[in-house]
């Protein structure tokens, strides 16, 4: 076979542009999805909480206004714009899959308190374009404020409606006086429980758990055996929010 | 070029005019604005050594967000052997520079520039905005 100048030329460039594209095309490609989804710890804390269904005395509010204390949430009327991070919703609404039309309605009707699961596979954390988002060695889900673009990606994938929007300046709504322990947030970041790390890295416990006189909040570490919460989880039945979707949700209720 | 007299002089008016904040600065060895701050007496330093601070209290800061937030550490050992609590509001605004209108913002102003920071972090307790 005769090469002439031209076709050698062609033949020599597309073996270069193939040695050079697949690296280029890789590394702009390239995702750090999680490539393995273990529940595992691998540092020995799984942070997690438990609750105690149908212990919580009517109108009592005690850890969600301690929670809304320490962490300067907003107080805002307006449903679409309001910022949780504890919360209550009836029972038939915290686990729809546990319905039957039998359950007598003071059941379905029952407070249960509802916050971020700090999931062991999350899916915001998955889905999180600048890694605003992502989960702690000790299990916690975490936010850094600073770098949320408040794209909304992690509020669509959380299925548990954990997370709520700056849709404004908080500042105004956040009651008086405001704690300087704590920064309060700004317009266009993603907020949710952060399980107190703030509380944690000065060795108190969560401000709900802190505030609960009724014994029905308990939290620690999953993966100590001597733990509160390692106990009641393994020796009792507890339930999980739609733990059918393999998010593995850390927050336990005790039925 | 017609009129070249009068274009060359004008031109040469301008920029001395333009420029004439820098030579005013170069002749009198200071310029007519120096923002003053407000330092408490009680301390020698800051964190680290004045001048550092002075060009690096951003970086510092930046870096502080960094370990708190990203890597969960809440102290701050300085060169010196102190260590800090690193908190923007509970260690720098509470400790030694409560007044951030005469500490931070005078310097702030002065160059134009404006820090997100004061968006989420508090500066005073009793703070209304």
């Amino acid at each position: 076979m005769k090469v002439n100048r031209r076709g050698f030329l062609k033949i020599t460039g597309l073996v270069v542009a193939g040695i050079a594209i697949p690296p280029v095309f890789k590394s702009f490609a390239r995702t750090e999805a999680s490539t393995s989804l273990t529940t595992q710890s691998q540092s020995g804390t799984n942070l997690a909480m438990v609750i105690r269904l149908g212990i919580c005395p009517d109108g009592c509010t005690d850890c969600i206004d301690a929670c809304n204390k320490v962490h300067n949430i907003p107080d805002i009327d307006n449903t679409n714009h309001e910022i949780k991070w504890i919360w209550t919703e009836h029972y038939e609404n915290v686990f729809p899959e546990q319905q039957s039309k039998y359950i007598d309605h003071s059941l379905v009707e029952l407070p249960a308190l509802v916050l971020c699961n700090h999931c062991d596979n999350p899916p915001c954390t998955q889905v999180c374009p600048v890694k605003a988002t992502w989960k702690r060695e000790d299990g916690i889900v975490m936010m850094d404020y600073h770098r949320c673009i408040g794209c909304r990606f992690c509020m669509a994938a959380c299925p548990y409606g954990s997370r709520s929007f700056n849709w404004g300046d908080p500042r105004p709504f956040v009651k008086e006086p405001v704690d300087p322990n704590y920064p309060t947030r700004t317009k266009g970041v993603v907020e949710k429980c952060n399980f107190c790390e703030e509380r944690l890295r000065d060795g108190l416990i969560p401000a709900c758990v802190e505030a609960c006189s009724y014994g029905a909040l308990f939290f620690g570490n999953l993966e100590d055996k001597d733990s509160e919460v390692r106990k009641l989880v393994s020796t009792n039945y507890t339930i999980r929010r739609h733990s059918n979707q393999g998010t593995h949700p850390k927050v336990y209720y005790l039925i | 070029m017609y009129d070249a007299g009068k274009i060359v002089a004008g031109v040469a008016i301008f920029l001395i005019m333009v420029t004439f904040p820098i030579w005013y600065v170069t002749a009198t060895g200071q310029s007519s604005y120096v923002p003053q701050l407000e330092i408490d007496p009680g301390e020698e330093q800051c964190v680290e050594a004045t001048d550092y601070m002075k060009k690096n209290h951003m970086i510092l800061l930046d870096d502080w967000k960094t370990m708190v937030v990203r890597d969960g550490i809440s102290t701050y050992a300085a060169s010196d052997g102190k260590t800090y609590n690193i908190s923007l509001s509970g260690t720098c605004l509470s400790s030694c520079h409560p007044n951030k209108l005469e500490f931070c913002d005078s310097c702030h102003t002065y160059v134009g520039t404006s820090p997100p920071c004061w968006s989420c972090h508090t500066w005073s307790i009793n703070e209304s905005q």
